[in-house]
């Protein structure tokens, strides 16, 4: 198993109250992504365990682009892999910040 | 040991235990009363008839009333494979075996499994798992499935799975292995007879089920007993 | 927190995950679970064989409410893993019924989805089976309906068909295959002549939930929608049989009486003709409905032990 870390400043909290969200399954070309509104707003950490190495310049840009898009400060995200490709990790991402908004 | 040397030690005055068809039923003495046995013999793969016959002579000593323990002796194949097996519904001819020695445990009987020879899988199940204590004999194999099996289902290389299955007692077959899991409760000593042994057994039955426990001591199963525990602790109705 | 039902009359039972299926069948907002994903109780052994973890192990467990009632829950995701017993994922399901025994629901439901043990765990999956059994017949002892639902992808094989069969009562819907050995496993070992795995017919007349409710390995057949198991599971919780000798006594003449009327059958056709069923061939086409009214019409077959 590969594990990733990925450390972003945010410029503000993800809007909404929702302490945790989850979304995704473990499965083939599928992840699962855990939120948790844990950390500081102006921060959100993304950590990855999986079983596909060497892509772990993809999953920066993925999880760079997210964290550009949803602003997602407070949350500490972690994610099971299962091989997903890109964009169905962006998917998931985005699914469970709007999780976390509701 | 062999089914023939397992009755002549644990019965030396003689008994009334046959076997037909690889299934095992009937009794000898034992503590001024009986000891009810039943099992299967040479490596039979259980099917839904044979768990039905099973299930029937457990319900003849749960009927009986009374105290009389009943010994289940096991060296089985797996379940029966078999298209018309499970066309006729294999899974509650098992579950019902496994049922009627839970309940005859319940109703005073105790249970106490034997594995003598090799058992796999659906049959393991619903035979010796079933009882509330567990003894294996020195060269018993119980597994859950053969490792080159597991490599084919897994994709793994046979080789490392032999390897790996050397510390790693969660998944390798073997009497050793079931032991650490704590699905087996002890060896016993073939040299010494075995009736005082089953005896021993039957007195140090454990009231609940303490499998997670004994698998969390010796290793086997590092988290179960906790999780399970864990979860008591959390539990409440909304 | 998770993926939502929004209709439970069209939502598919099938093609839900866990946690949505447990959204859909509880009253709405009453689910509460029990060792979560934030806990992260994952399995210790997966990464051994490189293999991803998640985070509930494959079973969300908790409490709810079924029409206002208390009850425990367990779901198993059928797509991690094939909804095998892991040791944590194992472990959940004991402790859920083993606090079943303090706190007296007004059931346990069990949604299975699973293949049956998990290799790479064989020996904890193994005996967490054996445990699950002992600790469902002593909740049923104590009163407690142990209500099992069958209709994911994985199905209920190997272990999980074992375990099926220990429970009060069963609703199946088509997808819901109920078996040890597994078409695949008995090809492997006997050969495509004993049973041909990619006769996807051949499976679900032989495992699948009509021809076990028609046999009375399940006591009631629904449509693969989520409201469709919510109204059987309340249904069935006020049928459940005692767990004592005398549904064991009727359960053993049941099973007997079987082999004496349908041992001889080599397919299941044959035995839905045996049952009554004028036109075997047209059963897997029948809905619900119609597949209801059918079974009505035919002589008991006398399903209640269990």
């Amino acid at each position: 198993m590969e594990r990733l870390t990925f450390r972003h400043a945010t410029k503000a909290p993800l809007v909404g109250r929702k302490p945790l969200a989850i979304t995704g399954v473990v499965a083939s070309g599928n992840l699962e992504v855990l939120l948790e509104r844990t950390l500081p707003p102006d921060a959100c950490t993304v950590e990855i365990e999986t079983p596909v190495h060497g892509y772990g310049d993809v999953w920066e840009a993925v999880v760079a682009d997210f964290v550009a898009r949803a602003q997602p400060g407070g949350l500490r995200i972690t994610i099971n892999d299962g091989g997903a490709r890109p964009d169905t990790v962006s998917l998931r991402l985005l699914q469970g910040a709007r999780l976390m908004e509701g | 040991m062999t089914l023939a040397e397992i009755l002549a030690s644990l019965f030396p005055e003689g008994h009334a235990v046959a076997v037909e068809y690889g299934l095992v039923s009937g009794h000898g003495p034992f503590r001024g009363g009986r000891l009810a046995v039943i099992g299967i013999d040479g490596n039979t793969p259980l099917g839904v008839e044979g768990a039905a016959r099973l299930a029937g002579s457990v319900l003849d000593v749960v009927r009986q009333g009374g105290a009389t323990p009943i010994l289940v002796a096991i060296d089985s194949d797996s379940q029966r494979m078999s298209r018309r097996d499970e066309l006729l519904g294999l899974n509650e001819y098992l579950a019902h075996l496994a049922k009627c020695l839970l309940l005859a445990d319940r109703s005073g009987h105790p249970t106490v499994g034997l594995v003598y020879g090799h058992t796999a899988a659906g049959a393991f199940i619903a035979t010796a798992l079933a009882t509330r204590v567990l003894a294996g004999l020195p060269g018993a194999s119980p597994s859950v499935m053969d490792l080159p099996s597991v490599a084919r289902v897994t994709k793994l290389p046979l080789d490392r799975l032999e390897a790996m299955a050397r510390d790693t007692p969660v998944f390798a077959p073997g009497l050793d292995n079931m032991v650490k899991t704590g699905a087996v409760h002890a060896v016993l000593d073939p040299a010494q007879p075995l009736g005082p042994q089953i005896e021993a057994l039957i007195d140090g039955s454990p009231a609940a089920d303490n499998r997670d426990a004994l698998g969390a001591e010796r290793g086997g199963r590092p988290v179960a007993q906790g999780i399970a525990a864990e979860v008591v602790r959390d539990a409440r109705l909304g | 927190m998770s993926e939502r039902i929004t209709d439970p009359r069209a939502a598919s039972w099938y093609e839900a995950s866990a946690r949505a299926r447990l959204d859909g069948l509880l009253d709405s907002g009453s689910f509460a679970e029990i060792l979560g994903p934030e806990q992260r109780k994952m399995s210790p052994h997966l990464p051994l064989f490189d293999l991803p973890r998640a985070f509930d192990d494959g079973l969300v467990i908790g409490s709810g409410r079924l029409d206002g009632r208390p009850v425990l829950v367990a779901a198993q995701e059928g797509r991690f893993m094939g909804g095998a017993f892991g040791e944590v994922h194992g472990a959940k399901l004991v402790g859920l019924l083993r606090a079943a025994l303090g706190l007296k629901p007004a059931a346990v439901l069990i949604l299975f989805d699973t293949g049956g043990v998990r290799l790479q765990e064989a020996n904890a999956g193994e005996t967490a089976i054996a445990e699950v059994m002992r600790a469902i017949t002593e909740a049923r002892a104590a009163g407690i309906p142990v209500i099992g639902l069958i209709g994911g992808r994985a199905g209920a094989y190997g272990g999980g068909g074992l375990i099926a069969g220990t429970c009060s009562r069963l609703a199946v819907s088509e997808g819901g295959r109920i078996s040890v050995s597994g078409p695949e496993v008995i090809e492997t070992n006997k050969g495509a002549e004993e049973f041909d795995s990619r006769d996807r017919a051949l499976v679900w007349r032989t495992m699948g939930g009509k021809h076990r409710r028609l046999i009375g390995g399940a006591d009631t057949f629904v449509d693969d929608t989520v409201a469709a198991f919510r109204e059987a599971a309340l249904a069935l919780i006020g049928r459940a049989p005692a767990f004592d000798l005398a549904t064991l006594e009727a359960e053993q003449a049941r099973l007997e009486r079987r082999l004496a009327d349908f041992g001889e059958c080599r397919d299941a056709t044959e035995i839905w003709s045996r049952l009554g069923v004028n036109d075997p061939a047209a059963v897997p086409g029948l809905t619900a409905a119609d597949f209801d009214a059918l079974v009505a019409g035919l002589r008991e077959t006398g399903h209640d032990a269990r």
